[in-house]
């Protein structure tokens, strides 16, 4: 891509992305006190995660079976709290080893 | 330990998480037609997944800059609200220019970390906890980019779980010992089964539909459970046990 289409393409992502990350600091000075916004917030990051995830881990690989082991094996290790690189790298041997038997074994 | 100590350790898994995530940005971006110095100056200066994602694909397919703003803003707003929260969590070593400084470097693995520790945190806890997944997300991009082309497909659909493995390493433990959080995250699943399948649902943008199911479930959450007070530095903390 040429470098100037680019650049005006990556100035107006990265300006958005940082005005959004940075504007609450600039109009939020005040401690939130609120029970109920503050409920709201605890919330968020793992509404939104969810909300990301699923369904959309279930379109991210070749097929939807590999992605549906994927995403087991994501729980189940998630369950015994192991860390995110650890989460992220079985979830992604689990749809290596299902593609591999699909074209492999069946 | 130092507060720089404590981030510097935090920020190692997420940063070894980011490597192989944005080694799977640098693969598309340059299999799109980018050159390797601009895959990871996106990632140099964005730093976060969804949005680059989605304006990777923007880029490439010529859309326009409205298209641009709107979507980065819509996917990124979560951005804001996690501004917002982490907002109460910080100590007077965080004065505006600090705020400005780490806000660039607010990502999902960031805040959910951060907000993990119990006491309030400053710039030097921040300072070394951005350096590992900067570092990480940023090389994995440039990595990527210059190996891509040689990995056979199946290594590449393997590590397009990556990104969402980390999600769910963050969502699953608390959800393990919360109820509330549990049902609250049951909520954003099935609105956001039904944005993807239910017609005329599925015809609002995803990054539309990610704000509509946050926003819906943790209002839910916020009048049906409220979390008290000390209930709620328990429950961060177990947040932050990933």
């Amino acid at each position: 891509m040429n470098w100037l289409s680019f650049l005006t393409y990556l100035l107006v992502m990265a300006g958005v992305t940082y005005l959004v990350r940075v504007l609450p600091y600039i109009f939020m000075r005040k401690e939130v006190k609120n029970r109920f916004f503050k409920s709201f917030l605890l919330y968020v990051p793992y509404t939104v995660l969810a909300a990301m995830t699923i369904p959309a881990i279930l379109f991210a690989t070749d097929n939807i079976y590999s992605a549906i082991a994927g995403l087991l094996v994501a729980v189940v290790v998630a369950l015994f709290e192991k860390g995110l690189l650890t989460v992220a790298i079985s979830s992604c041997v689990a749809v290596l080893l299902t593609e591999v038997l699909q074209r492999f074994v069946f | 330990m130092s507060s720089f100590r404590k981030g510097f350790t935090d920020g190692i898994p997420i940063g070894l998480g980011y490597l192989a995530v944005s080694f799977s940005f640098g693969i598309l971006a340059v299999a799109g037609g980018l050159n390797i110095l601009q895959a990871t100056l996106i990632s140099m200066t964005c730093l976060t997944s969804a949005g680059q994602f989605a304006g990777l694909t923007i880029m490439l397919s010529g859309g326009s800059i409205i298209e641009m703003v709107v979507s980065q803003f819509i996917i990124n707003l979560r951005y804001s609200l996690m501004s917002i929260s982490l907002s109460q969590h910080i100590d007077k070593t965080m004065k505006l220019p600090q705020k400005l400084f780490f806000g660039e470097f607010h990502t999902d693995e960031i805040f959910a970390v951060s907000m993990g520790r119990p006491e309030k945190l400053g710039s030097r806890y921040f300072l070394g906890v951005i350096i590992a997944p900067y570092v990480g997300w940023s090389l994995g991009t440039f990595l990527g980019a210059v190996c891509g082309e040689v990995l056979p497909p199946m290594i590449v659909s393997a590590l397009g779980v990556a990104l969402y493995g980390m999600f769910i390493a963050i969502i699953v433990p608390p959800m393990k010992h919360s109820w509330k959080i549990s049902i609250v995250v049951a909520i954003a699943i099935a609105l956001s089964l039904c944005f993807h399948f239910v017609p005329f649902l599925k015809n609002v943008s995803s990054g539309f539909a990610i704000i509509i199911c946050a926003v819906l479930a943790s209002l839910f959450g916020a009048i049906v459970f409220p979390i008290e007070e000390d209930k709620k530095e328990k429950e961060n903390k177990e947040g932050g046990s990933v």
